[in-house]
């Protein structure tokens, strides 16, 4: 007996909206893990082995900002606030923002069930998103 | 329209579901303590001033870093998990076993984790 997909192929799904969701948040997942690791051999690189304790250097891995560099023994900072960390951090933080807040609508449809809540829902997960956007670039541009 | 479900917490834990249920569980409450968690210090690093740093020192005690690196570590490991199996659905069947070694990747390195950030907090 031939086993039978329980999947229907991409034509009959259609690519809405929910679905290229569900792919973002899978991508945006892997392109996290990547900047992460960039941003902790990056850091290594520039001598955080002697510098920094190993709190500090996650710290820098999860959004490098020379604002989490501060505290440590690191001497001098240029080389952590150049373009090139700046624009890491922007993506990391764009990535970032838009998987939580999606997924804070995915948990929040669990719970709320009318048509009118999940509207509300989404338009405060796009106020937060813009807003939380602008506000790290700010913080990661002028810091 | 929409759909009516009644499931409470406490049924919810005594559900059967096992690995994959108590991983989606705690992949919820790892995003979401992660969510409010970043928001919170996105804000305080934006207003600066007495309460930017009132925030930061929530975010230094050693229990709050074991929490927020429970979240971070398990919501970065079982994300993984889901990752791969969705985007290569054969690998479905194995999903049980990929609970196990998701547990052998995790339990090791929080458990490093919560021994340095213990010690570093014994030694003030």
């Amino acid at each position: 007996m031939a086993v039978k997909s329980r999947t229907l192929p991409l034509s009959k799904r259609g690519l809405n909206f929910e679905m290229f969701m569900w792919l973002f948040t899978r991508l945006s997942a892997l392109a996290i893990y990547g900047l992460i690791l960039i941003a902790i051999i990056g850091a290594l690189i520039m001598g955080a082995r002697n510098q920094m304790n190993l709190a500090d250097v996650l710290r820098w891995g999860f959004m490098p900002t020379n604002a989490h560099v501060q505290g440590t023994d690191v001497p001098d900072l240029a080389p952590w606030s150049t373009p090139f960390w700046r624009l890491t951090g922007s993506a990391l933080l764009l990535l970032a923002v838009a998987h939580g807040v999606h997924g804070l609508v995915v948990i929040a449809d669990d719970y709320i069930v009318t048509v009118r809540g999940r509207n509300i829902a989404r338009i405060l997960s796009i106020i937060m998103i813009i807003s939380m956007s602008l506000i790290g670039l700010y913080v990661i541009w002028t810091s | 329209m929409g759909l009516k479900r009644n499931v409470s917490l406490g049924a919810a834990l005594r559900y059967k579901g096992q690995g994959p249920m108590w991983s989606f569980i705690l992949h919820r409450i790892g995003g979401v303590g992660m969510a409010v968690f970043l928001m919170l210090h996105i804000l305080a690093s934006f207003i600066g001033g007495r309460s930017g740093v009132f925030i930061n020192t929530i975010y230094e005690h050693w229990l709050f870093q074991i929490f927020i690196f429970f979240c971070v570590l398990f919501h970065a490991i079982n994300g993984l998990r889901i990752t791969i199996i969705d985007l290569f659905p054969k690998l479905l069947v194995h999903q049980r076993q990929a609970i196990w070694l998701e547990l052998a990747v995790f339990i090791p390195l929080f458990a490093a984790a919560v021994f340095v950030i213990v010690r570093s907090a014994l030694a003030g």
